[in-house]
């Protein structure tokens, strides 16, 4: 009897390996869970028919472009859309054997915290299911949290990998900008869009980096990388750690989220790393505002291709541009309509030197002050979400609260830093996550702080309702 | 920030969106607060500050001018809502821009 919930990636690549268990039989396992427990969770938009390889099953998010398999970035413009090519994300989990379990539900076109903005429903946390799993790859967080996937791929262009794996109790990994080809996923804002684990464990989150990760001739953005290690070392010695004051005293960051980090914090202390206090000033602050000019700038020009000439949902009305216009109007949710127009009245004669032009100068700001705090720190840490999940519903209505679920993330996305985030304790039940900042390309140093922490930590990743 | 009622439809308009009265309306009104919140930028003095357009210090990629296999016709028009004789379809062009 495999234990879907308790199995980690790494614990099921031993058992193909020693042929204690068939890939089928572990592929019927997770199709078993999906069974009994999607109806209630709603991680999948759409599930594959069979094995179609003798690995690890996979589960990926709705926006990387899968050959032959229905793509819609949670949204109904893209409804029906079946790629002719694999992104090469998809086509590198493909080639190390990976059998795709299906695709997971995310906000519409990645845009949200919540898994609310997807046009096909939201997901539920399986810690609470009248709570969101975050977003907005929320449908891979609680995929993988609640045993219906070992191990699944998200995006992250503000926080979408981090703050769903802090709010269902999982890891996720926010690579370095550049270090996994963007080629074939559905595109947000390019300058931030990267791709990245969720797994159960910070060793399973490497070994899943170490597929993915590398240079890609079909996206000239992405960059040689450090060989991946997977972490053994069970200490902190010589690891210094650095706590930004802005980011862990933020407002609105709820009083358990803040005991469980400060607790960590102690933690780092006791297993030999030298930890000391940092500031970030303008990050946090500037942060927010920054993300929120900069990616509907980029998101504004992205979603121009949705036209209805080539792909995706047509309206008819009337000529050519009513036809356009009609189409977008009908096809895109609330939440993009309102990036885009942020976007193009970001960019608009009159407005762009102020709005985007600056943003992209608070943009080099942030970026200089975390290169600063690096000549200290190896890592920086914080909570990774201000709260823990928060009730459906609770703030789908306010566009404004909602943004702020990222406060703590959007940071270090913006000066294309590396994050991590590990469940480092309980709050009222529900798990928080921590932060672990890098330096660009220190995943493999991310791995090991990761890896010590989870280790010490001991928190357990099966939802306690569950167990 | 206050976005006046013409502001929110020329932005609709430069987005291609036909947004309905209800939507002009209510999504006027958060970007109007939307605007207000981020419009905090301005109050930091960057003048002496360089933008930054993308977070790596990359330089241009250049490949050999090969001819590689790319998607048929086929595969490129299969997900389009109408072609005809290998051509995307769409309805006349030589209607006016809605104003």
């Amino acid at each position: 009897m495999i234990d879907t919930l308790r199995l980690t990636a790494e614990e099921a690549l031993g058992l193909l390996e020693r042929n204690d268990v068939s890939p089928g039989e572990l592929w019927d396992a997770y199709r078993a869970a999906i069974d009994e427990r999607d109806e209630e969770l709603h991680c999948y938009l759409t599930l594959s028919d069979g094995p179609d390889g003798e690995g690890v099953p996979i589960a990926l998010k709705d926006v990387i472009g899968t050959k032959g398999v229905e793509t819609t970035a949670g949204s109904k413009i893209l409804e029906g859309y079946v790629p002719v090519f694999d992104s090469t994300v998809a086509a590198r989990v493909k080639e190390a054997g990976l059998p795709l379990l299906g695709k997971t539900n995310t906000d519409e076109f990645a845009m949200g915290s919540s898994t609310e903005n997807s046009a096909y429903g939201p997901s539920h946390n399986p810690w609470d299911p009248t709570r969101v799993p975050g977003g907005s790859g929320g449908g891979s967080a609680a995929a993988v949290a609640g045993g219906l996937a070992p191990w699944a791929l998200g995006s992250d262009t503000g926080g979408s990998i981090k703050q769903p794996a802090a709010l269902c109790g999982i890891v996720g990994l926010r690579p370095t900008y550049g270090t996994v080809s963007r080629y074939g996923i559905v595109a947000f804002a390019s300058s931030l869009d990267q791709v990245g684990p969720t797994t159960k464990t910070v060793r399973d989150c490497a070994l899943l980096y170490r597929v993915i990760a590398g240079r890609d001739p079909l996206d000239s953005t992405t960059a040689e990388i450090p060989q991946v290690k997977l972490p053994e070392a069970e200490d902190l010695k010589g690891v210094r750690v650095g706590v930004p004051r802005e980011l862990n005293e933020a407002e609105g960051i709820e009083p358990g989220v803040r005991e469980a980090v400060e607790r960590t914090i102690e933690l780092c202390r006791e297993l030999g790393a030298e930890v000391g206090e940092t500031s970030l000033p303008r990050s946090v602050d500037y942060g927010l505002p920054c993300y929120y000019l900069i990616a509907p700038a980029e998101a504004s020009s992205n979603l121009a291709r949705y036209d209805g000439v080539r792909y995706g949902l047509r309206v008819s009305n009337g000529g050519y541009h009513g036809m356009v216009e009609h189409t977008r109007d009908g096809g895109f949710g609330d939440e993009p309509k309102r990036r885009i127009m942020l976007g193009a009245y970001a960019l608009s004669a009159g407005y762009y030197e102020a709005f985007y032009g600056q943003a992209q100068k608070v943009r080099t700001v942030i970026a200089d002050e975390h290169r600063a705090a690096f000549e200290d720190f190896d890592v920086l840490v914080s909570a990774t979400s201000p709260t823990v999940a928060f009730p459906l519903g609770a703030k789908s209505q306010d566009p404004l609260a909602m943004y702020l679920s990222d406060l703590l993330t959007i940071p270090s996305c913006m000066a294309g830093l590396p994050g991590l985030s590990i469940p480092c304790g309980l709050s009222d039940g529900l798990p928080v996550g921590l932060q672990i900042v890098g330096r660009q390309f220190a995943e493999n140093t991310l791995f090991r702080v990761g890896h010590a922490l989870e280790k010490a930590i001991g928190f357990d990743y099966v939802p306690e309702r569950l167990r | 920030m206050a976005i006046t009622r013409e502001q929110i439809e020329h932005v609709a308009r430069l987005a291609h969106l036909a947004l309905t009265e209800e939507e002009l309306e209510r999504l006027g009104g958060q970007l109007g607060a939307i605007l207000e919140a981020v419009g905090k930028v301005s109050e930091l003095d960057l003048s002496d500050v360089e933008p930054t357009s993308h977070p790596l210090d990359l330089v241009n990629v250049w490949r050999p001018d090969e001819p590689v296999p790319s998607l048929t016709l086929e595969e490129a028009q299969a997900n389009a809502p109408q072609t005809e004789g290998g051509f995307f379809k769409v309805p006349p062009t030589n209607e006016p821009e809605p104003s």
